[in-house]
Protein backbone atom coordinates (compact mmCIF):
# COMPACT_ATOMS: atom_id res chain seq x y z
CA UNK A 1 0.00 0.00 0.00
CA UNK A 2 2.69 1.92 0.81
CA UNK A 3 4.79 1.87 -2.28
CA UNK A 4 4.32 3.65 -5.60
CA UNK A 5 1.19 5.48 -4.23
CA UNK A 6 0.14 8.79 -5.91
CA UNK A 7 -2.65 10.04 -3.99
CA UNK A 8 -4.01 9.72 -0.38
CA UNK A 9 -7.39 10.18 0.28
CA UNK A 10 -8.35 10.74 4.17
CA UNK A 11 -11.18 10.96 5.36
CA UNK A 12 -12.12 12.98 8.58
CA UNK A 13 -15.06 10.89 10.64
CA UNK A 14 -15.75 12.84 13.58
CA UNK A 15 -15.64 16.26 14.96
CA UNK A 16 -16.35 15.80 18.24
CA UNK A 17 -17.03 12.82 20.50
CA UNK A 18 -20.82 12.71 19.87
CA UNK A 19 -20.72 13.53 16.14
CA UNK A 20 -22.72 11.57 14.13
CA UNK A 21 -21.70 8.14 12.94
CA UNK A 22 -23.75 7.67 9.59
CA UNK A 23 -21.31 10.25 7.45
CA UNK A 24 -18.21 7.98 8.58
CA UNK A 25 -19.93 5.13 7.31
CA UNK A 26 -20.32 6.63 3.81
CA UNK A 27 -16.67 7.70 4.57
CA UNK A 28 -16.04 4.58 4.43
CA UNK A 29 -18.07 3.20 2.00
CA UNK A 30 -17.74 5.43 -0.81
CA UNK A 31 -14.92 7.44 -0.07
CA UNK A 32 -12.29 5.72 -1.53
CA UNK A 33 -10.30 6.66 1.87
CA UNK A 34 -6.84 5.41 2.70
CA UNK A 35 -7.33 6.49 6.61
CA UNK A 36 -10.38 6.95 8.56
CA UNK A 37 -9.72 9.33 11.14
CA UNK A 38 -11.70 10.58 14.27
CA UNK A 39 -11.23 13.80 16.32
CA UNK A 40 -12.96 13.26 19.99
CA UNK A 41 -11.46 14.90 22.02
CA UNK A 42 -12.41 18.62 23.65
CA UNK A 43 -10.11 20.75 25.74
CA UNK A 44 -11.84 19.47 29.06
CA UNK A 45 -12.78 15.79 28.18
CA UNK A 46 -9.46 14.07 28.83
CA UNK A 47 -10.25 15.50 32.19
CA UNK A 48 -13.56 14.39 32.75
CA UNK A 49 -12.45 10.97 31.35
CA UNK A 50 -9.58 10.47 34.21
CA UNK A 51 -11.90 10.92 36.65
CA UNK A 52 -13.78 7.93 34.94
CA UNK A 53 -10.17 6.02 34.57
CA UNK A 54 -9.90 6.46 38.39
CA UNK A 55 -13.72 4.76 39.27
CA UNK A 56 -12.89 2.14 36.66
CA UNK A 57 -9.36 1.45 35.45
CA UNK A 58 -10.96 -0.05 32.85
CA UNK A 59 -12.30 2.61 31.28
CA UNK A 60 -11.54 6.41 30.44
CA UNK A 61 -11.78 6.07 26.90
CA UNK A 62 -14.19 7.83 24.97
CA UNK A 63 -17.71 6.85 25.49
CA UNK A 64 -18.77 6.33 21.95
CA UNK A 65 -15.71 4.63 20.92
CA UNK A 66 -17.57 0.97 21.17
CA UNK A 67 -21.01 2.05 18.80
CA UNK A 68 -18.41 3.95 16.38
CA UNK A 69 -15.76 1.04 16.03
CA UNK A 70 -18.67 -1.26 15.55
CA UNK A 71 -20.28 0.47 12.55
CA UNK A 72 -16.51 1.30 11.08
CA UNK A 73 -14.89 -1.64 11.37
CA UNK A 74 -15.88 -4.17 9.09
CA UNK A 75 -15.95 -1.97 6.49
CA UNK A 76 -12.64 -0.37 7.03
CA UNK A 77 -11.39 -3.88 7.33
CA UNK A 78 -12.89 -4.84 3.78
CA UNK A 79 -11.88 -2.06 2.12
CA UNK A 80 -8.10 -1.98 3.76
CA UNK A 81 -8.90 1.00 5.47
CA UNK A 82 -6.46 1.97 8.43
CA UNK A 83 -7.93 3.65 11.62
CA UNK A 84 -6.05 6.75 13.17
CA UNK A 85 -8.09 8.56 16.95
CA UNK A 86 -7.86 10.28 19.81
CA UNK A 87 -10.47 8.26 21.35
CA UNK A 88 -8.30 6.84 23.74
CA UNK A 89 -8.60 9.94 25.97
CA UNK A 90 -7.16 8.79 29.28
CA UNK A 91 -6.39 5.16 29.02
CA UNK A 92 -5.40 4.12 25.40
CA UNK A 93 -4.39 0.98 26.78
CA UNK A 94 -8.41 -0.11 27.48
CA UNK A 95 -9.38 1.47 24.53
CA UNK A 96 -7.01 -0.56 22.61
CA UNK A 97 -8.16 -3.95 24.55
CA UNK A 98 -11.30 -2.79 23.90
CA UNK A 99 -11.15 -2.18 20.29
CA UNK A 100 -9.82 -6.34 19.79
CA UNK A 101 -12.54 -7.13 22.38
CA UNK A 102 -15.20 -5.51 19.46
CA UNK A 103 -13.12 -7.19 16.46
CA UNK A 104 -13.26 -10.60 18.31
CA UNK A 105 -17.30 -10.19 18.32
CA UNK A 106 -17.19 -8.79 14.53
CA UNK A 107 -14.86 -12.62 13.78
CA UNK A 108 -12.07 -10.83 12.77
CA UNK A 109 -9.21 -12.70 12.07
CA UNK A 110 -6.36 -10.03 11.91
CA UNK A 111 -5.73 -6.86 13.19
CA UNK A 112 -3.30 -4.83 15.27
CA UNK A 113 -4.42 -2.32 17.23
CA UNK A 114 -1.06 0.37 18.27
CA UNK A 115 -2.15 2.58 21.62
CA UNK A 116 0.43 5.89 21.96
CA UNK A 117 0.95 7.04 25.53
CA UNK A 118 2.94 9.80 26.79
CA UNK A 119 0.58 12.83 26.64
CA UNK A 120 -0.15 12.00 30.90
CA UNK A 121 2.38 13.99 32.60
CA UNK A 122 0.92 13.90 35.88
CA UNK A 123 3.88 12.51 37.32
CA UNK A 124 6.22 15.30 36.04
CA UNK A 125 3.37 18.05 37.65
CA UNK A 126 3.87 16.34 40.97
CA UNK A 127 7.98 16.49 40.73
CA UNK A 128 8.32 19.74 39.34
CA UNK A 129 6.03 22.85 39.45
CA UNK A 130 5.63 25.12 36.69
CA UNK A 131 3.84 28.40 35.99
CA UNK A 132 -0.03 28.46 34.73
CA UNK A 133 -0.14 30.62 31.87
CA UNK A 134 -3.73 32.01 31.94
CA UNK A 135 -3.51 32.84 36.30
CA UNK A 136 0.58 33.39 35.84
CA UNK A 137 0.49 31.14 39.25
CA UNK A 138 2.51 28.41 39.77
CA UNK A 139 0.60 25.12 40.24
CA UNK A 140 1.29 24.57 43.98
CA UNK A 141 -0.42 28.16 44.66
CA UNK A 142 -3.89 26.73 42.78
CA UNK A 143 -5.08 24.56 46.29
CA UNK A 144 -7.11 22.77 44.21
CA UNK A 145 -7.20 18.51 43.62
CA UNK A 146 -5.45 18.27 40.64
CA UNK A 147 -7.04 15.68 38.41
CA UNK A 148 -5.45 15.36 35.15
CA UNK A 149 -2.45 16.45 32.90
CA UNK A 150 -1.98 15.99 29.29
CA UNK A 151 0.77 17.41 27.22
CA UNK A 152 -0.40 17.55 23.30
CA UNK A 153 1.64 15.25 21.49
CA UNK A 154 2.26 15.64 18.11
CA UNK A 155 2.88 13.64 14.90
CA UNK A 156 5.95 11.48 15.89
CA UNK A 157 4.43 8.90 17.84
CA UNK A 158 1.41 7.99 15.14
CA UNK A 159 3.76 7.89 12.54
CA UNK A 160 6.24 5.50 14.58
CA UNK A 161 2.79 3.45 14.83
CA UNK A 162 2.18 3.05 11.40
CA UNK A 163 6.09 2.36 10.65
CA UNK A 164 5.18 -1.10 13.20
CA UNK A 165 2.10 -1.86 10.65
CA UNK A 166 -0.88 -0.47 12.98
CA UNK A 167 -4.44 -1.18 11.46
CA UNK A 168 -5.81 1.13 14.58
CA UNK A 169 -3.80 3.62 15.76
CA UNK A 170 -5.53 4.91 19.11
CA UNK A 171 -3.75 7.79 21.21
CA UNK A 172 -4.79 10.18 23.99
CA UNK A 173 -4.17 14.05 23.68
CA UNK A 174 -2.53 15.08 20.31
CA UNK A 175 -2.79 18.13 18.43
CA UNK A 176 -5.65 17.76 16.88
CA UNK A 177 -4.32 18.33 13.09
CA UNK A 178 -1.51 15.80 13.66
CA UNK A 179 -3.85 12.80 13.95
CA UNK A 180 -4.79 14.04 10.31
CA UNK A 181 -1.16 14.55 9.14
CA UNK A 182 0.75 11.74 10.64
CA UNK A 183 -0.40 9.59 7.41
CA UNK A 184 1.00 11.31 4.67
CA UNK A 185 4.56 12.13 6.82
CA UNK A 186 4.31 7.59 6.52
CA UNK A 187 2.95 7.70 3.50
CA UNK A 188 5.63 9.90 1.72
CA UNK A 189 8.01 9.89 3.53
CA UNK A 190 8.36 13.73 3.77
CA UNK A 191 10.69 15.64 5.92
CA UNK A 192 9.78 16.06 9.60
CA UNK A 193 11.85 19.01 9.81
CA UNK A 194 10.27 20.92 7.05
CA UNK A 195 8.40 24.10 8.18
CA UNK A 196 6.60 24.45 4.76
CA UNK A 197 5.11 20.91 4.10
CA UNK A 198 4.28 20.45 7.85
CA UNK A 199 2.80 23.81 7.72
CA UNK A 200 0.76 22.83 4.59
CA UNK A 201 -0.27 19.81 6.49
CA UNK A 202 -1.34 21.46 9.31
CA UNK A 203 -3.80 23.75 7.49
CA UNK A 204 -5.15 20.28 5.85
CA UNK A 205 -5.62 18.76 9.32
CA UNK A 206 -7.40 22.21 10.65
CA UNK A 207 -9.64 21.92 8.12
CA UNK A 208 -10.64 18.36 8.46
CA UNK A 209 -10.78 18.10 11.87
CA UNK A 210 -14.17 19.47 12.85
CA UNK A 211 -15.76 17.26 10.45
CA UNK A 212 -18.79 18.72 8.96
CA UNK A 213 -18.24 22.16 9.56
CA UNK A 214 -15.81 22.22 6.32
CA UNK A 215 -19.18 20.48 4.47
CA UNK A 216 -21.50 23.24 5.34
CA UNK A 217 -22.45 21.93 8.85
CA UNK A 218 -22.26 25.37 11.56
CA UNK A 219 -22.38 27.30 8.70
CA UNK A 220 -25.63 27.20 6.73
CA UNK A 221 -28.43 29.70 7.27
CA UNK A 222 -31.59 30.37 5.45
CA UNK A 223 -30.80 33.46 3.52
CA UNK A 224 -27.38 33.78 1.66
CA UNK A 225 -25.79 30.67 3.13
CA UNK A 226 -27.83 28.15 2.30
CA UNK A 227 -26.64 24.32 1.28
CA UNK A 228 -28.61 21.02 -0.37
CA UNK A 229 -29.55 18.46 1.85
CA UNK A 230 -28.33 19.49 5.63
CA UNK A 231 -30.28 16.48 6.78
CA UNK A 232 -27.75 14.04 4.58
CA UNK A 233 -24.33 16.33 5.35
CA UNK A 234 -21.47 14.60 4.05
CA UNK A 235 -18.07 14.52 5.58
CA UNK A 236 -14.86 15.88 4.46
CA UNK A 237 -12.23 13.91 2.57
CA UNK A 238 -8.15 15.44 1.83
CA UNK A 239 -6.99 13.92 -1.24
CA UNK A 240 -3.00 14.79 -0.85
CA UNK A 241 -0.56 13.86 -3.54
CA UNK A 242 3.39 13.19 -3.20
CA UNK A 243 4.24 16.51 -4.20
CA UNK A 244 2.47 18.38 -1.95
CA UNK A 245 -1.20 19.46 -3.29
CA UNK A 246 -3.70 19.74 -1.43
CA UNK A 247 -7.32 19.21 -2.13
CA UNK A 248 -10.55 19.03 0.27
CA UNK A 249 -13.32 17.13 -1.08
CA UNK A 250 -16.63 14.73 0.41
CA UNK A 251 -18.26 12.00 -0.73
CA UNK A 252 -20.45 12.76 -4.05
CA UNK A 253 -24.38 12.44 -3.47
CA UNK A 254 -23.83 13.51 0.30
CA UNK A 255 -25.63 16.73 1.80
CA UNK A 256 -24.05 20.39 2.41
CA UNK A 257 -20.76 21.38 0.26
CA UNK A 258 -17.90 22.65 0.05
CA UNK A 259 -17.12 25.96 -0.93
CA UNK A 260 -13.79 28.55 -0.69
CA UNK A 261 -16.31 30.32 2.04
CA UNK A 262 -16.87 27.11 4.25
CA UNK A 263 -13.02 26.40 4.03
CA UNK A 264 -12.57 30.15 5.11
CA UNK A 265 -14.95 30.26 7.88
CA UNK A 266 -13.02 26.62 9.18
CA UNK A 267 -9.92 28.00 8.63
CA UNK A 268 -9.99 30.52 11.21
CA UNK A 269 -12.14 28.45 13.65
CA UNK A 270 -10.67 28.39 17.07
CA UNK A 271 -7.78 30.42 15.74
CA UNK A 272 -5.63 33.69 16.99
CA UNK A 273 -2.86 35.07 14.95
CA UNK A 274 -3.34 33.48 11.68
CA UNK A 275 0.62 33.51 11.21
CA UNK A 276 1.61 31.70 14.05
CA UNK A 277 -0.75 28.93 14.51
CA UNK A 278 1.09 27.32 17.30
CA UNK A 279 1.77 23.11 17.46
CA UNK A 280 3.86 20.66 18.74
CA UNK A 281 5.37 20.30 15.00
CA UNK A 282 5.67 23.58 13.60
CA UNK A 283 4.48 26.96 14.20
CA UNK A 284 1.95 27.32 11.01
CA UNK A 285 1.59 30.22 9.15
CA UNK A 286 -2.17 31.14 7.51
CA UNK A 287 -1.62 34.26 6.47
CA UNK A 288 -1.10 33.48 2.90
CA UNK A 289 -3.53 30.66 2.08
CA UNK A 290 -5.88 31.15 -0.79
CA UNK A 291 -8.60 28.73 -1.83
CA UNK A 292 -9.37 27.66 -5.45
CA UNK A 293 -12.27 26.01 -6.77
CA UNK A 294 -11.46 22.81 -8.72
CA UNK A 295 -14.60 21.27 -9.25
CA UNK A 296 -18.35 21.21 -7.44
CA UNK A 297 -16.95 20.27 -3.84
CA UNK A 298 -13.41 20.28 -4.30
CA UNK A 299 -11.44 23.46 -3.25
CA UNK A 300 -7.30 23.59 -3.63
CA UNK A 301 -5.52 24.84 -1.07
CA UNK A 302 -2.72 27.06 -1.24
CA UNK A 303 -0.23 28.89 0.06
CA UNK A 304 0.32 27.38 4.21
CA UNK A 305 3.42 27.69 5.01
CA UNK A 306 5.25 27.58 8.41
CA UNK A 307 8.78 28.40 10.41
CA UNK A 308 10.40 26.18 13.11
CA UNK A 309 8.93 24.19 16.15
CA UNK A 310 8.99 26.21 19.52
CA UNK A 311 10.39 23.07 21.01
CA UNK A 312 7.87 23.31 23.60
CA UNK A 313 4.09 21.17 24.58
CA UNK A 314 1.66 22.43 25.81
CA UNK A 315 -0.01 20.29 28.82
CA UNK A 316 -3.63 20.82 29.74
CA UNK A 317 -4.11 20.82 34.08
CA UNK A 318 -7.03 20.16 34.86
CA UNK A 319 -8.40 20.15 38.40
CA UNK A 320 -11.99 20.60 40.66
CA UNK A 321 -12.83 23.98 41.22
CA UNK A 322 -16.18 23.42 42.95
CA UNK A 323 -19.73 23.50 41.39
CA UNK A 324 -22.30 24.89 39.86
CA UNK A 325 -25.81 24.88 40.97
CA UNK A 326 -28.41 26.42 38.33
CA UNK A 327 -32.11 26.79 38.51
CA UNK A 328 -34.67 28.19 35.18
CA UNK A 329 -38.16 29.19 35.00
CA UNK A 330 -40.23 30.62 32.48
CA UNK A 331 -42.81 33.48 31.92
CA UNK A 332 -45.23 33.83 29.26
CA UNK A 333 -48.00 36.44 28.10
CA UNK A 334 -49.51 38.92 30.38
CA UNK A 335 -46.38 41.26 31.98
CA UNK A 336 -44.34 38.12 31.33
CA UNK A 337 -40.84 40.30 30.57
CA UNK A 338 -41.59 42.41 34.58
CA UNK A 339 -42.91 38.97 36.17
CA UNK A 340 -39.78 37.04 34.92
CA UNK A 341 -37.75 40.68 36.10
CA UNK A 342 -39.34 40.23 39.40
CA UNK A 343 -38.94 36.72 40.45
CA UNK A 344 -35.07 37.64 39.40
CA UNK A 345 -35.10 40.24 41.98
CA UNK A 346 -36.62 37.98 44.49
CA UNK A 347 -34.12 35.65 44.23
CA UNK A 348 -31.09 38.54 43.86
CA UNK A 349 -32.02 39.94 47.22
CA UNK A 350 -31.95 35.84 48.37
CA UNK A 351 -28.46 35.10 47.45
CA UNK A 352 -27.18 38.34 48.72
CA UNK A 353 -28.79 37.79 52.21
CA UNK A 354 -26.89 33.81 51.67
CA UNK A 355 -23.73 36.30 51.26
CA UNK A 356 -22.59 34.42 47.51
CA UNK A 357 -20.40 36.47 46.07
CA UNK A 358 -21.54 38.41 42.89
CA UNK A 359 -18.89 36.99 40.85
CA UNK A 360 -19.75 33.67 41.30
CA UNK A 361 -23.72 34.96 40.73
CA UNK A 362 -25.33 34.92 36.85
CA UNK A 363 -28.64 36.81 36.42
CA UNK A 364 -30.20 35.91 33.06
CA UNK A 365 -33.29 36.53 31.13
CA UNK A 366 -33.68 33.71 28.15
CA UNK A 367 -35.33 35.52 25.39
CA UNK A 368 -34.10 39.08 26.36
CA UNK A 369 -30.33 38.94 27.21
CA UNK A 370 -28.95 35.29 28.19
CA UNK A 371 -26.42 35.07 24.80
CA UNK A 372 -25.19 38.80 24.52
CA UNK A 373 -26.09 41.20 27.99
CA UNK A 374 -24.76 44.11 25.32
CA UNK A 375 -28.03 43.00 22.68
CA UNK A 376 -31.26 42.94 24.88
CA UNK A 377 -33.78 43.03 22.69
CA UNK A 378 -37.23 44.31 22.99
CA UNK A 379 -39.38 42.80 25.92
CA UNK A 380 -40.52 39.71 25.08
CA UNK A 381 -43.52 38.11 25.63
CA UNK A 382 -42.25 34.17 26.45
CA UNK A 383 -39.47 34.72 29.30
CA UNK A 384 -37.18 32.65 30.83
CA UNK A 385 -35.08 33.48 34.24
CA UNK A 386 -31.55 31.32 34.72
CA UNK A 387 -29.86 31.91 37.44
CA UNK A 388 -26.34 30.32 37.82
CA UNK A 389 -24.07 30.17 40.47
CA UNK A 390 -20.33 28.75 40.99
CA UNK A 391 -20.45 27.14 45.20
CA UNK A 392 -17.79 25.40 46.93
CA UNK A 393 -20.39 22.62 48.31
CA UNK A 394 -22.42 20.11 46.17
CA UNK A 395 -25.13 21.26 48.75
CA UNK A 396 -24.82 24.80 48.10
CA UNK A 397 -24.71 24.05 44.20
CA UNK A 398 -28.27 22.20 44.76
CA UNK A 399 -29.98 24.84 47.04
CA UNK A 400 -29.91 27.57 43.50
CA UNK A 401 -31.84 25.04 41.60
CA UNK A 402 -34.45 24.58 44.75
CA UNK A 403 -34.75 28.46 45.32
CA UNK A 404 -35.87 28.46 41.43
CA UNK A 405 -38.25 25.66 41.52
CA UNK A 406 -39.79 27.45 44.74
CA UNK A 407 -40.82 30.07 42.45
CA UNK A 408 -43.82 27.46 41.41
CA UNK A 409 -45.52 28.41 45.34
CA UNK A 410 -43.36 31.50 46.74
CA UNK A 411 -42.92 33.44 43.19
CA UNK A 412 -44.65 36.27 41.29
CA UNK A 413 -47.90 34.51 39.64
CA UNK A 414 -47.58 31.82 36.68
CA UNK A 415 -44.19 30.43 36.72
CA UNK A 416 -43.94 27.55 34.72
CA UNK A 417 -41.46 24.97 33.64
CA UNK A 418 -38.93 24.81 36.33
CA UNK A 419 -36.14 23.26 35.83
CA UNK A 420 -32.44 22.34 38.12
CA UNK A 421 -29.25 20.98 37.58
CA UNK A 422 -26.05 20.75 39.32
CA UNK A 423 -22.32 19.44 38.07
CA UNK A 424 -18.86 19.90 39.25
CA UNK A 425 -16.84 22.33 37.87
CA UNK A 426 -13.63 20.61 36.31
CA UNK A 427 -11.07 23.67 35.09
CA UNK A 428 -8.21 23.56 32.60
CA UNK A 429 -5.54 25.67 32.67
CA UNK A 430 -2.24 25.23 30.47
CA UNK A 431 1.48 25.33 30.57
CA UNK A 432 4.74 24.70 28.71
CA UNK A 433 7.22 21.82 29.06
CA UNK A 434 10.35 21.04 27.36
CA UNK A 435 9.46 18.60 24.37
CA UNK A 436 11.61 15.97 25.65
CA UNK A 437 10.18 15.88 29.34
CA UNK A 438 7.50 13.52 28.02
CA UNK A 439 8.24 9.96 27.41
CA UNK A 440 6.61 8.28 24.57
CA UNK A 441 5.30 4.28 24.78
CA UNK A 442 3.36 2.37 21.87
CA UNK A 443 1.73 -0.63 23.04
CA UNK A 444 0.98 -3.05 20.30
CA UNK A 445 -2.46 -5.36 20.84
CA UNK A 446 -2.65 -7.58 18.27
CA UNK A 447 -5.65 -10.35 16.65
CA UNK A 448 -3.70 -13.66 15.67
CA UNK B 1 -27.33 48.13 6.76
CA UNK B 2 -25.36 45.70 9.14
CA UNK B 3 -22.60 44.02 8.76
CA UNK B 4 -24.84 40.81 7.92
CA UNK B 5 -25.31 42.34 4.85
CA UNK B 6 -21.80 42.42 3.72
CA UNK B 7 -19.79 39.34 5.36
CA UNK B 8 -20.65 36.24 7.49
CA UNK B 9 -18.71 34.93 10.32
CA UNK B 10 -17.89 32.03 12.63
CA UNK B 11 -16.72 32.47 16.87
CA UNK B 12 -14.58 30.05 18.14
CA UNK B 13 -13.46 29.54 21.71
CA UNK B 14 -10.03 28.91 23.32
CA UNK B 15 -9.53 29.14 27.39
CA UNK B 16 -11.24 32.77 28.35
CA UNK B 17 -10.53 34.23 24.77
CA UNK B 18 -13.29 34.16 22.02
CA UNK B 19 -12.42 35.02 18.04
CA UNK B 20 -14.70 36.16 15.34
CA UNK B 21 -13.75 35.19 11.69
CA UNK B 22 -15.50 38.08 9.59
CA UNK B 23 -15.65 36.81 6.16
CA UNK B 24 -16.37 39.52 3.07
CA UNK B 25 -19.27 38.02 0.81
CA UNK B 26 -17.79 40.54 -2.35
CA UNK B 27 -13.89 40.50 -2.11
CA UNK B 28 -14.18 44.22 -3.56
CA UNK B 29 -15.84 45.03 -0.15
CA UNK B 30 -13.09 43.76 1.74
CA UNK B 31 -11.26 47.51 1.80
CA UNK B 32 -14.33 49.21 2.91
CA UNK B 33 -14.86 46.76 5.94
CA UNK B 34 -11.18 47.30 6.36
CA UNK B 35 -11.78 50.82 7.45
CA UNK B 36 -14.64 50.69 9.32
CA UNK B 37 -14.71 47.40 11.46
CA UNK B 38 -11.64 48.51 13.82
CA UNK B 39 -10.51 46.25 16.43
CA UNK B 40 -12.27 49.56 18.78
CA UNK B 41 -15.55 49.05 17.37
CA UNK B 42 -15.76 45.65 18.06
CA UNK B 43 -14.93 46.37 21.90
CA UNK B 44 -16.96 49.03 21.96
CA UNK B 45 -19.92 46.82 20.69
CA UNK B 46 -19.23 44.04 22.58
CA UNK B 47 -18.42 46.43 25.91
CA UNK B 48 -19.83 44.25 29.13
CA UNK B 49 -18.40 40.85 28.11
CA UNK B 50 -14.75 41.84 26.40
CA UNK B 51 -12.67 42.91 29.72
CA UNK B 52 -9.07 42.42 27.79
CA UNK B 53 -8.43 43.86 24.56
CA UNK B 54 -9.27 43.10 21.25
CA UNK B 55 -6.77 42.62 18.27
CA UNK B 56 -7.78 42.26 14.43
CA UNK B 57 -5.67 40.03 11.99
CA UNK B 58 -6.18 40.52 8.04
CA UNK B 59 -6.31 38.09 5.55
CA UNK B 60 -5.82 39.93 2.67
CA UNK B 61 -5.71 36.83 0.21
CA UNK B 62 -9.34 35.73 1.67
CA UNK B 63 -10.90 38.64 1.52
CA UNK B 64 -11.54 37.80 5.58
CA UNK B 65 -10.51 39.30 8.97
CA UNK B 66 -9.97 37.74 12.60
CA UNK B 67 -10.81 39.15 15.69
CA UNK B 68 -9.62 37.73 18.56
CA UNK B 69 -11.19 38.85 22.25
CA UNK B 70 -9.12 38.84 24.88
CA UNK B 71 -11.03 37.81 29.05
CA UNK B 72 -14.39 37.44 26.79
CA UNK B 73 -16.05 34.41 27.97
CA UNK B 74 -16.45 35.12 31.87
CA UNK B 75 -13.40 33.05 32.35
CA UNK B 76 -14.11 30.58 29.83
CA UNK B 77 -16.16 27.39 29.12
CA UNK B 78 -15.15 25.45 32.54
CA UNK B 79 -15.86 27.99 34.63
CA UNK B 80 -18.63 30.34 33.00
CA UNK B 81 -21.90 30.44 33.93
CA UNK B 82 -23.07 31.74 30.95
CA UNK B 83 -25.94 29.68 29.29
CA UNK B 84 -23.71 29.31 25.99
CA UNK B 85 -20.43 29.17 27.79
CA UNK B 86 -18.30 28.84 24.24
CA UNK B 87 -19.38 32.07 23.11
CA UNK B 88 -20.79 30.11 20.01
CA UNK B 89 -23.98 32.64 19.28
CA UNK B 90 -21.37 35.63 19.39
CA UNK B 91 -20.83 35.79 15.90
CA UNK B 92 -24.33 36.29 15.21
CA UNK B 93 -24.34 39.00 17.35
CA UNK B 94 -21.48 40.92 15.30
CA UNK B 95 -23.54 40.38 12.13
CA UNK B 96 -25.80 42.94 13.47
CA UNK B 97 -23.29 45.35 13.97
CA UNK B 98 -24.65 48.87 12.26
CA UNK B 99 -22.46 49.90 8.82
CA UNK B 100 -22.75 53.62 7.33
CA UNK B 101 -24.61 52.89 4.41
CA UNK B 102 -23.60 56.64 2.87
CA UNK B 103 -19.97 55.71 3.05
CA UNK B 104 -20.91 52.13 1.64
CA UNK B 105 -22.33 53.80 -0.88
CA UNK B 106 -19.42 56.48 -1.87
CA UNK B 107 -17.29 53.56 -1.69
CA UNK B 108 -18.69 51.19 -4.13
CA UNK B 109 -18.93 54.69 -6.86
CA UNK B 110 -15.39 55.02 -6.16
CA UNK B 111 -14.52 51.42 -7.32
CA UNK B 112 -16.19 52.44 -10.70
Amino acid sequence: MKAGKKNIRIGSGAGFSGDLVEPAIELAKKGSIDYLVFECLAERTIALAQLQKIKNPNKGYDPFLEQRLKAVLPICIKNKIKIISNMGAANPIAAADKIIEIAKELGVKKLKVIAVRGDDVMELVQNKDFVLLESKTPISKLQKQVVSANAYLGINPIIEALELDADIVITGRVADPAIYMAPLFYEFNWNKDDPNILGKATAMGHLLECAGQVCGGYFYDSNKKRIPEPELLGFPIAEVSQDGEFKITKVPKTGGFISKATCKEQLLYEVHDPKRYLTPDVVADFSNISFHEISEDCIKICGATGTLKTGKLKVSLGYKDGFIGEGQISYGGFQAYERATLALSVIKRKLVRLEYNESDTNYELIGFNALSKDHPIGKPEEVRLRVAVRTNTLEEAQSIGQHLEALYTNGPAGGGGAFKSVKEIIAVQSFLIDENEVDIDLTTKSLN
Amino acid sequence: MILGDLAHSRAGDKGNVSNLSLIVYEESDYEFIKEQITAQKVKTFFKERIKGTVRRFDLPKIAAFNFVLEDSLYGGVTRSLALDPHGKCLSSYFLLMEVDEDAYLIYKKSLQ
